[in-house]
């Protein structure tokens, strides 16, 4: 098992949230829109730059690179 | 409930077709107003139900009852503070895990609820098989299931929300967070509960936990009162960084217990979406699709609007006709040369206007739009700006006013001002005509690819002008990106058009009020002092051109163009109009083009008029436009900046301009 931030996951792969490195606020907005510990995500799209693309628990989000990088998955 | 009358808050989830089950409950029976103290704009509509008069109030989107943005924060503080009779909650039957984590604050928070399940449609289609009783003992809120676009259940809701009402107040289940969190809630709750004042308006159990997540809006109302003291010093004692995270989880936990008892199918699988955003967000395909559809957008935008164009130029013409019959004197002088001139070159670019915005509601009621936007974050991001600020900047070459109220959507301060501020180079709907006129007289067959290079030159103005803004005015980097991606839908045609409308109006209300006014101040500029000949250099119109020709004389615009430039400033395609009156040519515009084109007499050559097209594209925008930025922005001083920043930058380029093609023997 591997710690990753989710920009450095591979396109189709998924992984389980381990933690959000990020201030009050925006850890507050994403476990909102449900990306809490242990949910599975999957990349959809990443690329070397620009934003990701994940679907967890059924909804899409286009989440800025900034963002991504503070969400470390486990990879599994 | 008074008299029979009952208060409905809609809420929901952004992207669950709230917009749509509000339509389907009111109809036409809505007006759009502005929450106090705040420009977003609040949608109430009215029904007839079961002989009972229902007030429905449209809530902007939101994640949950914690604000974070401005739409969150009115959400929250209507359900809070307003206390409708009942709450109509809106949920993606295709999407309940998240869904549900509102309706868990909802609960907490006391107030009574119906949950609308709606998209019913889609989750029966693939499979789903939601126990829906079971789901409604579990969670103790009656639910009806909907489909917006079809009107589908909601007779049944409105139903279920007036006995919602008849029960009264009773007691919902809620979300156990564990022992220890608990034992924080009651003491929290007890300290609350000795302060009436507080705890009559706020249940007591909603306001603790709302403390023990370091709400800053429900510190603020604890802030002042006799137990403000008291509630410090509790709070100082628990360490409430780690409980946010952990009170979440224990939500969540509880959806997860509810849900699969109640639906055993609900796992989501690749559906069509995924196999279109394979396609359209692909790294090589992507960005082709989305210069595609611009391209057809606008193809079809001017194909289809030139005959409607006519029609009214018709109506126009036909108007100016009767009037002129009127004979002479200051009447039909001021109706004819004044407002059935100045509002009629408003109103035709009605049908361009119209159908651009219906061709971006429609791609935006698709699905695609957020998809453009994560297409263009990159782009975006590199310009100091981020994927949000994508759709205003397309919105603008319609027509800048609404563009710069479509900027409400982004969060950050700094990313919505450079957004707003470098909106106005977007070329309008309003700028084509004076490119069209000029370039048509002055260029020749090479018109179109000035006309081209004109809004390109516009794009980049902006980008470098948001480069330079985020360098110097707004340091930082953008605001953190995040962005639902909505499942693609095929958009009804009564929403989209409702959408379109509702930008729409807008230009129609700028041609009924601030275009009036302007015309008719332009028209006794133009006629006074008494007895000069309209729009002549007696004309007060003319020795204010003369007074202020010298500014514009190193940019090669005589008095009248400088005139016309003013004249512009109540909306740009008036300077059309304007050149018209002072060369003596009327509302003719092929007779004017001829007679600017006859470089001799009138002082043009190609190097002024290019000149001249260039700024008209920057200079200060419109006054509908400085209006909007004004309200948006919250501020003169940037307002003034907007004004004077695009000013600038449009006599150097035309001074650039000119100087450059004199020099190559193209100017006078």
């Amino acid at each position: 098992m591997v710690l990753l931030p989710l920009t450095m996951m591979r396109e189709g792969k998924e992984g389980r949230i381990s933690h959000i490195k990020a201030g009050r606020g925006l850890t507050r907005r994403l476990i909102e829109m449900g990306f809490v510990e242990g949910a599975l995500v999957r990349i959809l799209r990443a690329d070397f730059r620009g934003p990701v693309m994940v679907i967890i628990n059924g909804s899409k989000y286009a989440l800025g690179r900034g963002m991504a990088m503070k969400i470390m998955i486990d990879d599994c | 409930m008074k008299d029979n009358k009952i208060t409905i808050a809609l809420t929901g989830n952004p992207n669950v077709g709230k917009t749509t089950i509000f339509n389907a409950i009111t109809g036409a029976r809505q007006h759009v107003g502005n929450w106090p103290g705040v420009t977003v704009e609040k949608k109430v509509g009215t029904r007839k139900h079961k002989g009972m008069d229902l007030e429905i109030v449209d809530l902007p989107g939101t994640y949950s009852l914690t604000a974070y943005s401005i739409d969150e924060v009115i959400a929250r503080d209507y359900i809070v503070e307003e206390k409708p009779d009942v709450v109509i909650h809106i949920v993606d039957a295709t999407n309940l895990e998240r869904n549900l984590y509102l309706t868990t604050q909802l609960m907490e928070h006391g107030a009574r609820i119906v949950i609308a399940l709606n998209m019913f449609d889609l989750s029966r289609d693939r499979g789903d098989q939601i126990d829906i009783d079971k789901l409604s003992n579990l969670l103790d809120i009656p639910i009806v299931p909907t489909v917006g676009s079809t009107g589908e259940g909601i007779e049944k809701l409105l139903d279920e929300a007036i006995e919602e009402v008849k029960k009264g107040p009773h007691h919902h289940h809620v979300v156990g967070y564990g022992k220890e969190v608990e034992r924080y809630i009651g003491e929290l709750a007890t300290i609350i509960q000795k302060d009436e004042r507080l705890s009559e308006k706020y249940p007591p159990r909603w306001m603790a936990i709302k403390l023990l997540e370091n709400d800053e809006e429900v510190l603020k109302k604890v802030k002042g009162s006799k137990i403000e003291s008291d509630i410090k010093d509790k709070l100082k004692t628990i360490d409430t960084d780690e409980l946010e995270a952990l009170m979440a989880d224990k939500r969540y936990e509880a959806i997860g217990a509810i849900l699969p008892q109640t639906c055993s199918t609900c796992v989501p699988k690749m559906s069509v979406s995924d196999m279109i955003d394979k396609v359209v967000t692909n790294k090589y395909l992507g960005i082709p699709i989305f210069l595609a559809l611009m391209w057809g957008a606008f193809e079809i935008t001017f194909t289809f609007a030139t005959p409607f164009m006519e029609i009214i130029d018709m109506g126009i013409g036909w108007l100016a006709g009767a009037v002129s019959g009127m004979g002479s004197g200051w009447l039909p002088s001021l109706l004819g040369d004044g407002i059935i001139a100045g509002v009629g070159a408003v109103l035709i670019f009605l049908p361009n206007i119209l159908i651009l915005f219906w061709l971006i509601s429609l791609l935006e009621d698709s699905g695609y739009l957020a998809r453009a936007a994560f297409i263009m974050d990159k782009l975006m991001y590199n310009l100091g700006l981020h994927g949000k600020s994508f759709i205003p900047m397309l919105m603008g070459f319609g027509c800048n006013v609404p563009a710069i109220m479509a900027t409400r959507s982004i969060e950050d301060r700094k990313d919505r001002m450079i957004t707003i501020l470098v909106n106005p180079f977007i070329s309008c709907g309003a700028r084509l005509p004076v490119y069209v006129l000029l370039a048509g007289a002055f260029f020749g067959r090479a018109a179109g690819s000035v006309i081209f290079s004109l809004y390109a030159f516009g794009i980049l103005v902006a980008i470098l002008s948001a480069m330079l803004f985020r360098k110097t005015l707004f340091k930082g980097k953008p605001s953190p990106f995040i962005m639902e991606l909505p499942p693609y839908r095929l958009p009804t045609l009564k929403t989209s058009v409702i959408h379109m409308w509702e930008r729409g109006q807008m230009y129609l209300k700028k041609a009924g009020t601030i275009i009036l006014l302007g015309v008719v101040f332009i028209w006794l500029l133009a006629s006074l002092p008494a007895g000069v000949e309209y729009g002549s250099e007696g004309s007060y119109a003319g020795v204010l051109g003369k007074v202020i020709a010298p500014i514009f004389a190193p940019l090669g615009f005589d008095w009248r163009i400088a005139v016309a430039l003013i004249f512009g400033f109540v909306a740009k395609e008036i300077v059309i109009g304007g050149l018209g009156t002072l060369y003596g040519v009327g509302e003719d515009e092929g007779a004017l083009s001829d007679t600017l084109a006859d470089s001799e007499s009138s002082g043009i050559y190609p190097a002024n008029a290019l000149g001249l097209m260039v700024f008209t594209l920057l200079y200060m925008p419109c006054i509908a436009a400085v209006g909007v930025i004004k309200k948006e922005t919250g501020s003169w001083k940037w307002t003034l900046f907007a004004l004077a920043y695009g000013t600038i930058l449009a006599w150097v380029a035309a001074f650039i301009i000119y100087q450059v093609g004199s020099a190559l023997g193209y100017g006078g």
